[in-house]
């Protein structure tokens, strides 16, 4: 039986919380739901806005429609897709790895976990100073003072210095491609140290008697993986990839790190969008209602992308 | 042939056999090494860049091929550093924005978490499922609002915007939780029965009992100020309030024309510096805080 007594003094230590969260977190959402559906809507009357809209689905098919939204789609699903299975597999290499063996184990968990205890736009800033050239690029005339040390150790590794062997990663006048290629390993270095450190946990907790059974009949190290660690490991491996696909649909400050607020090359800013730059680009322009719109397609999609990781995970995980 | 030769045959067999599975063991645990020292290579190797870089003179630095060892050690680039982004108000802004919010974050934490843990009220579990539901959706859809809200308070361009809308944290309050509920029931009969209050046995018995996981908590929120940017930029990108990582991309937004990058290397370091210090001597808190939650900061 629940006292009248303990009912009130819960409620009060409740209280901080709830009043909170009713003004940053309830409010929002029903505010949200309400403006999307308020047509051109700008509520910042101060910043030049209108009180006037009419009701009406027209902000998700200005959203949908606008090329912005197409291109930041795409870049956000392309930087999805490449990186979670990049990073993933690496991430379980590795902790197989460093589960199997017991010298600098330790020492070595450590550094494969740095990445993560770094702010995304200073690391950013460092990875675009190794992919930058340096000097008069993207014009017609051309003046080259450095390539940058990645152009140089692909330069070096190749054996051909010459001076027209480089690639433009960010610079005026680069590749969409060379740009992704440079978002992909910027993302992938820094989703590495949670995925390991999740598996390496999974790992460690795995009955050591299915390794011995394997070894007594000697089985090939490739199936011990295929067979034994990847099925005990599947909870984890879900895991990993569930929130590796909400991480990137949300991808943002990692961009701002290589490209600055730009979000793409000298030549072609907003190149590089994703789905919540989009959002944040709305809302600066004091369009509440596209904004709105934008955030809520954004949740739909993570809703369905982890619905099916969800439904794929159960039919194939391993408990 | 004598008994004794096919003994010895055996035992020769079987040493053959014995030394061909160790070789094999042998090459591939070198194999694992090899393969281990390779990416740990590649994982720190834009830290070593940022390190060497930042110590570089700017001719220096656009040599191609680059050194990899400075010539001079030019300690007067983090000096530059320092004044070129303003770091040293920045860096005070940061620590009083983490100290404050991760100060009352841990209150209302505490509070909240006790009460679901410890306290019976009517809905107490629909309650905790909806907060917990609340996780799913992506933080870009409060802000939304949170920014016309922030504006209509008249918060623009002060620390209580940086503070006040992160004080709860649905997840910090699960992990709390989950910690309270594994604190046996008969301490707490124990503690009614001479008398102690709910207050009392909460902050003398459940709080020091958690420590790790508050320290985790701490940590957490620490490096979520630390590494806050998007907010910021919204609301508080004023001299005055601005935040750590704002300051460092404002600092160096230009990209053409000259760059000193040795100096823009040494101010990523600086703030990179902070982050790696908490790493080192409290390791053990942060990774088995993230490790139950998926979240950066």
């Amino acid at each position: 039986m629940v006292d009248n007594r303990q009912q009130w003094k819960a409620w009060l230590y409740l209280a901080p919380a709830i009043v909170l969260l009713l003004i940053f977190t309830v409010w929002p959402i029903i505010n949200t739901v309400v403006m999307s559906f308020m047509e051109g809507y700008s509520g910042l009357l101060k910043a030049g806005g209108q009180a006037s809209f009419s009701i009406g689905v027209n902000n998700f098919a200005r959203v949908i429609g606008q090329p912005t939204f197409q291109q930041s789609l795409k870049n956000t699903i392309l930087l999805c897709v490449l990186t979670v299975p990049i990073s993933t597999v690496l991430a379980l290499l590795i902790a197989v790895a460093l589960n199997s063996i017991k010298v600098f184990q330790k020492g070595l968990q450590t550094v494969f976990f740095l990445p993560y205890v770094t702010n995304s736009i200073a690391i950013g800033m460092v990875f675009a100073a190794m992919f930058n050239i340096i000097g008069n690029i993207g014009t017609r005339r051309e003046v080259i003072s450095s390539y940058g040390v990645i152009n140089d150790l692909i330069r070096f590794i190749s054996g051909n210095p010459n001076p027209k062997n480089y690639i433009n990663w960010i610079n005026n006048g680069s590749d969409y491609w060379a740009n992704m290629f440079v978002m992909v390993v910027y993302i992938v270095w820094n989703a590495l140290p949670f995925k390991i450190l999740v598996l390496l946990g999974g790992l460690q907790s795995i009955n050591k008697q299915y390794y011995d059974a394997a070894k007594v009949d000697s089985t090939p190290r490739w199936r011990v993986l295929t067979r034994i660690t990847v099925p005990l490991l599947s909870p984890m491996l879900a895991y990993v990839v569930i929130t590796g696909f909400i991480g990137g649909f949300k991808e943002y400050t990692s961009i701002v790190g290589i490209f600055g607020e730009n979000m793409g090359p000298a030549h072609a800013p907003g190149r590089m969008n994703t789905m919540v730059g989009l959002i944040y680009d709305s809302l600066e322009q004091n369009k509440q209602g596209e904004a709105s719109a934008a955030a809520l397609i954004l949740f739909g999609i993570i809703l369905v992308v982890t619905m099916i990781n969800l439904w794929v995970s159960k039919k194939k995980t391993h408990y | 042939m004598s008994e004794n030769t096919t003994k010895i045959m055996q035992a020769r067999d079987m040493k053959k056999k014995g030394t061909t599975q160790k070789v094999g063991k042998v090459f591939g645990l070198i194999g694992v090494y090899a393969f281990l020292l390779i990416m740990a290579i590649i994982v720190l190797f834009p830290f070593y860049w940022m390190l060497i870089s930042s110590l570089k003179s700017l001719a220096e630095y656009r040599l191609s091929p680059p050194t990899f060892i400075p010539r001079a050690f030019l300690f007067s680039n983090y000096i530059d550093a320092f004044t070129t982004a303003n770091l040293g108000r920045l860096f005070l802004n940061t620590m009083y924005v983490g100290v404050v919010s991760t100060l009352l974050s841990l209150v209302i934490t505490i509070f909240t978490a006790f009460a679901f843990a410890r306290l019976e009220f009517k809905g107490k579990e629909l309650l905790f499922a909806a907060l917990l539901a609340t996780m799913m959706i992506p933080g870009e859809l409060f802000t939304i609002t949170n920014f016309s809200t922030v504006i209509s308070f008249g918060w623009l361009n002060t620390y209580t915007v940086l503070i006040v809308p992160f004080l709860v944290s649905i997840f910090y309050i699960y992990l709390l939780r989950q910690n309270f509920l594994q604190i046996p029931n008969e301490l707490y009969l124990a503690a009614k029965v001479d008398g102690t209050s709910d207050f009392k046995y909460l902050w003398k018995v459940m709080v020091p009992l958690s420590l790790p996981t508050l320290i985790s908590i701490t940590i957490l929120k620490m490096m979520g100020a630390w590494n806050s940017y998007i907010w910021p930029r919204l609301v508080a990108n004023d001299e005055a309030h601005r935040m750590i990582t704002n300051g460092l991309r404002n600092a160096f937004t230009t990209t053409s024309g000259d760059v000193n990058y040795p100096v823009q290397m040494a101010a990523v370091a600086l703030v990179s510096a902070p982050l790696f210090l908490v790493f080192v001597f409290l390791r053990k808190y942060i990774m088995s805080g993230v490790s139950r939650s998926g979240i950066k900061g």
